[in-house]
């Protein structure tokens, strides 16, 4: 008998206010609200977190890593994009 | 019954059905379907462990004779232990485990709401913090419900025995003895007449929702607030206390 695996779901966790959602790894669940339990009793036991956003895995448009160079390279020459002369005063973190 | 023996008295007894309950789930570590339930299962019986720690250790303080959570736990005879006979059952399969959670978790919740408002501060204290997890422990428990009774035709059929089968221990949640009535005259504690009303309303929610049907009224067994406990407390007592007895005084 072949055991049928539940759906993958991707997750995502603040952890503290003021700062985006991370991906913090994946965790199996059969349905919606399981995947959101699951994930908080995998990845916020420690108190990692304030938020969490769980998504299935199948949900998510990737970018295919064979056209990353079309993708991502024509960037790399362009140093007149990057806003690097600017001097960042030390009091903002995270930026 | 006065004063602080009160107090120790009642702190135990609530340790008691922390403790049992979080042995029973431990019982399950490494045995859980799936590794995500795993590790749910673990956290909330270290989370049940870590109430039996909190009350234990207040009734040790409360009766001033020097005795430690150890002691509590792992000294007693069987006939001092007060937990609810419902906790004390094995785990049967995993819809037995969750209906015993689920029928336990929303008393226990509504009991620990009215205790976070009792007048003696250390009950209420702890209280406020073992409210928390169970309120997460009751969403984890009822969602699991509703799957099993709400899926297949097996798991409903399944989860609905184990309905029948349980609910005869739930009657003693609800029949107050001497420290009940003690704690609530002395302490603000629950009214188990009203938490009845509540808890039938929340049970009943639930069950609807997993497409079960509410057992009719049965004889219930008791006894468990006594010491009078069922044939499975014996064995998961000398499990639970084998190192203590067997090294008394073990630390590591």
């Amino acid at each position: 008998m072949t055991k049928q695996e539940w759906p993958l779901y991707e997750v995502f966790i603040r952890s503290k206010s003021g700062l985006s959602h991370r991906h913090a790894g994946s965790v199996h669940a059969a349905d919606d609200d399981m995947a959101l339990n699951n994930a908080r009793d995998t990845y916020t036991r420690r108190n990692e977190g304030v938020s969490i956003w769980v998504v299935r895995s199948d949900s998510i448009v990737a970018s295919d890593p064979a056209e990353s160079s079309a993708f991502f390279e024509p960037a790399e020459d362009k140093i007149y994009r990057h806003p690097t002369f600017y001097d960042i005063p030390d009091e903002v973190d995270n930026l | 019954m006065t004063g602080k023996s009160v107090l120790t008295a009642y702190a135990t007894r609530l340790g008691d059905n922390a403790l049992i309950l979080g042995q029973r789930m431990i019982e399950l570590v490494a045995g859980s379907p799936e590794l995500e339930e795993e590790l749910a299962n673990a956290n909330f019986a270290l989370d049940y462990i870590g109430q039996a720690r909190m009350f234990y250790t207040y009734a040790g303080e409360c009766e001033g004779e020097g005795r430690s959570e150890d002691d509590f736990a792992f000294l007693r005879p069987e006939h001092e232990y007060q937990n609810l006979l419902l906790v004390e059952q094995p785990n049967g399969h995993f819809g037995d485990a969750i209906v015993r959670q689920v029928l336990f978790e929303s008393w226990y919740l509504a009991l620990l709401e009215v205790l976070t408002r009792c007048s003696d501060e250390g009950i209420s204290d702890i209280a406020a913090r073992a409210v928390k997890e169970v309120r997460y422990h009751l969403r984890h428990s009822s969602q699991w419900l509703v799957r099993l009774g709400d899926g297949t035709d097996e798991s409903h059929a399944r989860v609905q025995q184990s309905l029948n089968d349980l609910w005869k221990f739930t009657g003693e949640m609800f029949m107050p003895d001497d420290l009940d009535d003690a704690m609530r005259s002395a302490h603000n504690g629950p009214h188990l007449e009203v938490l009845e009303t509540q808890w039938r309303a929340d049970v009943a929610a639930i069950v609807a929702e997993a497409t079960l049907e509410l057992p009719g009224d049965q004889w219930m067994v008791s006894g468990g607030k006594q010491g009078r406990h069922t044939e499975h407390f014996g064995f998961l007592l000398a499990e639970m206390q084998y190192m203590q007895r067997t090294f008394p005084g073990a630390t590591w």
